[in-house]
C-alpha cells in the first residue's frame, strides 16, 4: 500500500528489550542510592534517569523514525528547559556573592534554617 | 451552484479517505500530527520543568532537611509503581504496533493492558497519599512526622509540598491519559483504526510515554534522596 510505505513498524523484540532495560535501570538506580557516593549520588541518579528517558523517547515514542523537523523540535524543548534551569541557578548560586542576599539564612525573624 | 463548490470531484490520488484535503499525502499528514503533538509535549516539559526547577533550588538550599525527610517516602511502593508504569509504556507501544498492522484484537488487548497498568498506578498512588495523611505528612499545621529532627520540621514541609505538587500534577496527567485510553478503546472496538488510520493511537501513545518519562525523573528525585542515610 503506497499510503503506508512511510510507516515504520517496530520489532516486538526491540520493544521488549527496551522494557527489560528500563526495569533493570530502575533496579540499579534504587540500589545505587543505598551507597554513599557523596555528590555523585545525584549525578548517577540523573544519568540513569536521562538514559531511561532517552530510551523511551527514541524507541517507544519513535523519535528515531520521525522527520528532521520533529527531531529539531525535541532538541529545542531541551534547549528551552536548559535555559530555564541555567538562569534559575545562575541567580541562586550567585546570591551569596553579595551581602544580605539570603534573608532565609541570616534573618531569624523568618524562622527558617540556621 | 453551491453544491459544485462544496463538493469538488475527488482527485484520483485522494482515494485514501483518511487523508484530509489540505494534506498532499498520508505521510505529510502524519508528520504534521507528530510535529503538533511534540510541540504540545514541549510545553509540558516546561510546565513540569518549572516545578523541577523549584525542587532543585530548595534541595540545594536545604540539603540536610531534604535528605532526612525522604526517609518518609515509601521506596518499595515507588519502585513498584515505576515498574508498573514501564509495563504500561510497553503495552502502549505494542498497541500502536497492533494498530499499524490492522490487528484489532491485539490493539484492544494491549489498550486494556495499558488501562489496567495505568489504573493500578493511580490506585497505589491513592493508598500512598492516604499513608502520608495518616502519618501527618501533609504540609500545614498538622505536619508532624515521627522521629524527624526538630530543626528540619519547617523545611521538611517544603519537600512534601513539592512531593504533592509534582506527583499530584503527574497523577492528573495519568487520569487524563486513562480517559484518552478509554476513548481509544471504544474507537478500537468500533473498528475505526487500521493501517490506513492510526494517528490517534500513536499521538495518545506519545502523551502516555511522556507521562512515563516525568515519573522516571520523579522517582529518584523524590524517593531516593539520601537513601544511604537510613
Amino acid at each position: 500500500m503506497s499510503a503506508n510505505s512511510h510507516v515504520h513498524i517496530p520489532k516486538v523484540g526491540t520493544l521488549v528489550a527496551v522494557w527489560a532495560a528500563l526495569i533493570v535501570f530502575t533496579f540499579i538506580t534504587a540500589e545505587v542510592a543505598t551507597i554513599n557516593l557523596g555528590e555523585w549520588n545525584i549525578v548517577v541518579a540523573m544519568l540513569i534517569a536521562c538514559t531511561k528517558a532517552t530510551l523511551v523517547a527514541w524507541i517507544f515514542m519513535g523519535v528515531r523514525f520521525t522527520s528532521q523537523l520533529t527531531k529539531l523540535f525535541c532538541v529545542a524543548g531541551l534547549v528551552f528547559l536548559s535555559i530555564l534551569l541555567l538562569i534559575t541557578f545562575s541567580d541562586y548560586s550567585s546570591r551569596s556573592w553579595t551581602h544580605h542576599a539570603q534573608p532565609w539564612a541570616t534573618n531569624k525573624a523568618l524562622g527558617t534554617s540556621k | 451552484m453551491a453544491d459544485t463548490i462544496a463538493h469538488p470531484p475527488p482527485h484520483e490520488e485522494e482515494a485514501d479517505l483518511h487523508v484530509r484535503h489540505h494534506f498532499a499525502t498520508a505521510e505529510q499528514q502524519m508528520d504534521a500530527s507528530t510535529l503538533g503533538m511534540w510541540t504540545f509535549l514541549i510545553t509540558e516539559v516546561l510546565f513540569f520543568g518549572g516545578m523541577f526547577a523549584a525542587y532543585a533550588v530548595y534541595r540545594q538550599m536545604y540539603p540536610g532537611a531534604f535528605a532526612s525527610t525522604s526517609q518518609f517516602m515509601n521506596v518499595k511502593i515507588g519502585a513498584a509503581n515505576t515498574a508498573v508504569l514501564i509495563c504500561s509504556s510497553l503495552t502502549m507501544a505494542m498497541a500502536v504496533r497492533a494498530a499499524q498492522l490492522s490487528k484489532r484484537g491485539d490493539l484492544i488487548k494491549y489498550l486494556i493492558g495499558t488501562l489496567i497498568f495505568g489504573s493500578a498506578f493511580l490506585v497505589v498512588k491513592a493508598f500512598e497519599y492516604h499513608e502520608k495523611y495518616v502519618e501527618h505528612l501533609i504540609p500545614g499545621p498538622y505536619f508532624n512526622p515521627e522521629h524527624l529532627a526538630p530543626q528540619f520540621l519547617h523545611n521538611a514541609q517544603i519537600l512534601f509540598f513539592l512531593y504533592f505538587c509534582l506527583t499530584g500534577m503527574h497523577a492528573v496527567h495519568m487520569i487524563v491519559g486513562v480517559g484518552l485510553l478509554t476513548y481509544l478503546l471504544i474507537q478500537a472496538y468500533r473498528n475505526v483504526f487500521s493501517a490506513n488510520f492510526f494517528a490517534p493511537v500513536e499521538m495518545i501513545g506519545l502523551y502516555w510515554h511522556f507521562v512515563d518519562i516525568v515519573w522516571i525523573f520523579l522517582f529518584p528525585l523524590l524517593y531516593l534522596i539520601g537513601r544511604w542515610h537510613w
